[in-house]
């Protein structure tokens, strides 16, 4: 009995990673179409997110299957819980990867406006982030984990100064201000991804030490 | 300050023979809570529950060191009767173990050997003590039917009543549903919770979850040793010692 609960929880374990790959993939196919203004790369992403919807039901049924049948405890109950809260995370992560391919598919349409702000750097600090939380989770990494939750504050000043500056700009260019709000809202799915792979960190902080962190200051 | 503790055992250790059962036990009981003792099987949680009530007393060069207070007195001090003792400490074992008599004299069977005389009063104590232990319903009509005719949850229930009729101040429960199936084992886990009210209750058991179900304190047993002693809920999410981690989460040897 418990060989084949050990058996369940390896199978769940190596799912999550899975998906955890596949969702880092997408979010490297967003920021890789930002920087080529590439809207077959964007269109790549939007028609793929099934496949990550698919395997976060899976991956739920799984858990769920799991706590039906054999009702785990301490740091069992605790990975699972975790699993099922980073699962939804790395789905809406994928989400917004398919937010951002939107944006960048609009923005290819017409001319290249100027705009001063480094969305690649910006992208590349959240992909770093996502890429941190989900070693955290592998290695079960808690030092890792509090790292990413320190990151945060640089991708929101980032989303800081691209609303500050979309401002400015619209108002000399009030002709294109769809094209500007589609620059900010790239920005903002930055931030949100950059959310969510906090809130991987904190699960699996929750998931070693048993304490939960969200909603606190780091 | 909160209320003092029913029962308290200090250093206690327990030998049959030479074989040390029980090592250096020292282990508070809260008044109207229910403290489980889990542990593998051989890790002398049910030799600590005996010891609670004298139980080991029969037992050949058994021995016992250290002190097991109720109320505050040691309950191994020589001027303790133990029938008294056992009437304010009472026990349900693991498998019911009716009288072959009737339902009502099971139940009256304990007052009569504690000189209870007067007819009206322990027909009322026989009711209160099936109304108290879920079964009254059940039986009211056939009280004097064989108790050996009722359904093994019901027989565990009657044990409990048979129990309860001597009004004991703590309840100590030895696997009290290994016997049962899941619907009578729900009957008594929501009559634990209900006696909790008026009981001091403690009960080994082998079923984790059961122990996660109706206890508020969990202590952890091993090898004659207490490992680890927590509220229940904090026992099962976040285990201070890996041992008692890997013994509940099934990572065991």
């Amino acid at each position: 009995m418990t060989k084949h609960f050990h058996r369940e929880l390896e199978k769940l374990k190596k799912r999550i990673l899975t998906l955890g790959a596949m969702v880092e993939e997408r979010v490297f196919m967003a920021i890789k179409a930002i920087e080529n203004n590439d809207s077959g790369l964007a269109d790549k992403i939007i028609k793929s997110d099934y496949e990550i919807d698919e395997m976060e039901v899976d991956v739920e049924e799984e858990c769920l299957k799991i706590l039906a049948l054999y009702q785990p405890v301490a740091v069992d109950l605790r990975f699972i819980t975790a699993v099922i809260k980073i699962n939804n995370d790395l789905e809406r992560i994928a989400d917004e990867a398919v937010n951002i391919a939107r944006g960048v598919k609009y923005i290819a349409k017409g001319e290249k406006l100027h705009f001063d702000f480094d969305f690649y750097l910006m992208a590349n600090k959240t992909e770093a982030m996502l890429k941190k939380s989900l070693d955290a989770l592998v290695n079960l990494d808690v030092d890792l984990a509090f790292k990413v939750c320190l990151l945060d504050d640089e991708v929101d000043q980032f989303n800081g100064e691209a609303h500050r500056k979309v401002k400015d700009v619209i108002k000399d260019n009030p002709e294109h201000v769809e094209y500007f709000i589609n620059l900010l809202l790239i920005s903002r799915h930055l931030e949100r991804i950059a959310d969510h792979a906090t809130n991987i960190a904190e699960e699996v902080i929750y998931l070693i030490e048993g304490e939960i962190v969200r909603h606190g200051d780091f | 300050m909160g209320k003092p503790f029913k029962m308290t055992s200090k250093h206690l250790s327990f030998y049959y023979g030479d074989f040390e059962a029980l090592h250096d036990i020292s282990l508070e009981f809260s008044e109207n809570k229910v403290t489980a003792l889990i542990g593998p099987s051989g890790c002398g949680k049910s030799t600590y529950l005996r010891c609670m009530n004298r139980m080991n007393d029969l037992i050949a060069y058994s021995r016992v060191e250290g002190e097991l207070l109720l109320d505050g007195e040691d309950i191994y001090a020589p001027s303790v009767d133990v029938v008294t003792l056992r009437s304010r400490v009472g026990m349900v074992f693991q498998k019911p173990n009716p009288f072959p008599k009737s339902i009502f004299e099971n139940i009256a069977y304990g007052l009569k050997v504690n000189g209870v005389k007067d007819k009206s009063k322990i027909a009322s104590r026989v009711e209160e003590s099936l109304i108290r232990a879920a079964l009254w319903g059940e039986v009211k009509d056939r009280l004097h039917d064989s108790a050996l005719g009722l359904s093994g949850g019901q027989q565990q229930r009657l044990c409990i009543a048979r129990a309860l009729a001597v009004e004991p101040e703590v309840l100590l429960m030895d696997e009290p549903c290994s016997a049962l199936d899941p619907i009578a084992t729900q009957k008594i886990e929501e009559l634990i919770h209900q006696l909790k009210i008026t009981y001091t209750i403690i009960i080994v058991t082998h079923n984790m979850q059961q122990a996660a179900r109706v206890s508020d304190i969990t202590a952890f047993f091993y090898i004659g040793k207490l490992i680890e002693v927590n509220d229940t809920d904090t026992l099962f999410t976040r285990p201070e010692l890996k041992q008692t981690e890997d013994y509940i989460t099934g990572r065991f040897g």
